[in-house]
């Protein structure tokens, strides 16, 4: 089901939390609300499913205004952050909740509940109680209790923020391969760009209650559309009054021509990457991205003088 | 060695305040045998007290159950002005002498001069002296207990639960009975003890509107009262320890009902 969003605004008290936010979503595209914190991006998920009323604007679900449904007649699929688990019923019960309330029959409920919970692989743990599950196997439960009721579009808000760093690139993972599988409309908000580009086919990039930009993750990444997106997709330095992506610099060991005097602050091994901190000569700091074998064959080691250029650097009208 | 002082001194400081008056109560009340105690809680007066004061105690609570719980989700979870006033408002019989709950019931309520009262004896509803207002006393000085027992919980649940339910599909009142009121019984069943407990003992309140008409309108706390006048010291120990039993009853469903430590 496609889902848009036109001239939403919503205030709280003073805080205008989205302003005159419009978006398109595609039927069956998977796709991230990535911002800050306080950019309105769980808020737009919320007036989406009917959780908030915005103060002026519109939301159509399949072609149909929905702007008055409220949640229960809007065929979504929500997942919180923090899981909002039943805690008093049984994982199975939780997963049942919503099919109970469509008075489904008992024989289809248990054979519905039984599929869902092996798709989440959570079989084992039918008569447990959500505080006797791990961070992961609650949100795995909440997946699979929104999905019980078929929903025709599935948001998730910082659905894998919660959860350790293995965990939530598992999940993220999991759930990037049940989108191809079962191909429902699917919005998540995320302050992650990494979780962001990883999972999603487009992203809406928000920023103080405003849709900055929208596009696939690598059109976002490589011609932001201004200096927000440019230093929120992706990390991005300021070197000589523009912007350079960290593996968009030279590292010269002698003098060359527009390259800048720079000393070696720290150097990061992250594996395959390494991550050198440079001080410039006008007191700035940036790094600079390379490989292993790029610094093998440098000998780079903190204290040395160096000089940078930037390949590729991108400059933005004042906004 | 500290530890074990304290505990002494906790329990020393239980047994002068609590544990003396009331033991002695019951060596009184028992004091001319089995017998005679059984005698004088069986005469008509005292079983019709301890009806009335059951009754009474069982409307009031099936009221404030309701009331608290409808109030603490409208202090919690409603964003209506006024919230802030019905919340301050609540602890009011906390802080008002039930005496004075009396004589505002009686102003409002008597049938020559009251506010209500001549209208409603027009109609042929007697409030004063009679059950009504004994109820609507007993009522309005155990109104807090549920009330503050559910806000704290309704507060630390939080909405999240409730709204999962309504994408779910689940309506408002039906995410209320298979939600919320699960989340929060445990807080329900530890007010309506309180209210129970705080009911059946009424006095001072009940007191002034009861008119306190023996074998009519006398609750438990009247009769015990209405004895120790008449010098029937069995009478009134007996009616007392009966009374003791009831609220120790209560406070033994209440221990029962407290979740024990570490489950959710």
């Amino acid at each position: 089901m496609s889902i848009a969003v036109k001239q939403v605004t919503k205030r709280f008290g003073e805080f205008v939390a989205l302003d005159n936010v419009s978006l398109a979503i595609a039927d069956r595209s998977l796709t991230a609300l990535l911002g800050p914190s306080g950019s309105g991006k769980s808020t737009l998920l919320r007036v989406i499913a009917g959780l908030e009323k915005p103060d002026t604007g519109q939301v159509v679900l399949g072609g149909r205004d929905a702007t008055a449904l409220v949640p229960q007649r809007r065929q979504v699929g929500f997942v919180f952050q923090h899981y909002a688990a039943f805690r008093h019923m049984t994982v199975r019960d939780n997963v049942a909740f919503g099919l109970k309330v469509q008075r489904r029959s008992k024989g289809e409920i248990r054979e519905k509940v039984d599929d869902l919970l092996s798709l989440v692989q959570l079989q084992a743990f039918a008569h447990r109680y959500p505080a006797q599950l791990s961070g992961g196997q609650r949100q795995r439960m909440a997946l699979a209790r929104a999905l019980a009721v078929e929903p025709r579009v599935l948001l998730l808000d910082e659905p894998f923020g919660a959860l350790d760093a293995r965990v939530r690139a598992e999940l993220r993972e999991w759930l990037r391969r049940l989108h191809d599988e079962v191909h429902v409309t699917t919005v998540f908000v995320t302050h992650d760009q990494e979780e962001a580009m990883d999972v999603a086919d487009r992203i809406a990039v928000m920023n103080h209650g405003r849709i900055e930009q929208t596009g696939k993750p690598r059109d976002l990444y490589e011609h932001p559309a201004n200096e927000f997106v440019m230093s929120f997709v992706g990390p991005a330095g300021r070197f000589d009054g523009a912007w350079v992506r960290p593996h968009d610099f030279a590292v010269l060991l002698e003098p060359g021509e527009g390259a800048v005097e720079a000393m070696v602050e720290r150097i990061r091994h992250l594996g395959f990457e390494v991550r050198v901190d440079l001080v410039l000569a006008n007191g700035d700091a940036i790094w600079v991205q390379l490989t292993r074998d790029e610094l093998d064959q440098m000998e780079l080691v903190s204290g040395d003088v160096v000089w940078v250029r930037a390949r590729h650097s991108r400059a933005f009208a004042a906004t | 060695m500290r530890r074990l002082g304290l505990r002494f001194a906790a329990l020393g400081y239980l047994a002068a305040i609590l544990v003396a008056p009331v033991g002695l109560v019951f060596y009184r009340a028992f004091q001319h045998g089995v017998d005679a105690f059984w005698a004088s809680i069986t005469t008509p007066d005292a079983l019709h007290a301890f009806k009335l004061s059951v009754i009474i105690a069982v409307i009031a609570v099936v009221a404030n159950t309701v009331f608290g719980v409808t109030c603490a989700i409208a202090i919690v979870r409603w964003k209506v002005p006024g919230r802030g006033l019905l919340n301050a408002l609540v602890d009011l019989p906390l802080a008002l002498s039930p005496v004075v709950v009396g004589l505002g019931l009686f102003l409002v309520y008597n049938s020559r001069t009251g506010w209500l009262g001549p209208w409603l004896s027009d109609h042929g509803i007697q409030m004063l002296f009679a059950l009504p207002s004994m109820v609507l006393a007993t009522i309005f000085v155990s109104l807090p207990f549920v009330v503050r027992e559910v806000v704290p919980l309704l507060r630390e649940i939080g909405t999240e639960q409730e709204e999962a339910a309504a994408t779910l599909g689940s309506p408002a009142f039906a995410t209320f009975r298979r939600i919320t009121l699960p989340a929060i019984r445990w807080g329900v069943a530890y007010g309506v003890v309180l209210t129970t407990a705080r009911a059946l003992g009424e006095f001072g309140a009940v007191s002034i509107v009861s008119g306190r008409i023996e074998g009519q309108t006398q609750t438990l706390p009247l009769y015990v009262q209405d004895r120790y006048d008449s010098f029937d010291s069995v009478g009134a120990y007996s009616a007392s320890v009966l009374l003791a039993l009831l609220a120790m009853a209560t406070v033994v469903a209440m221990t029962f009902f407290k979740p024990k430590e570490g489950t959710s």
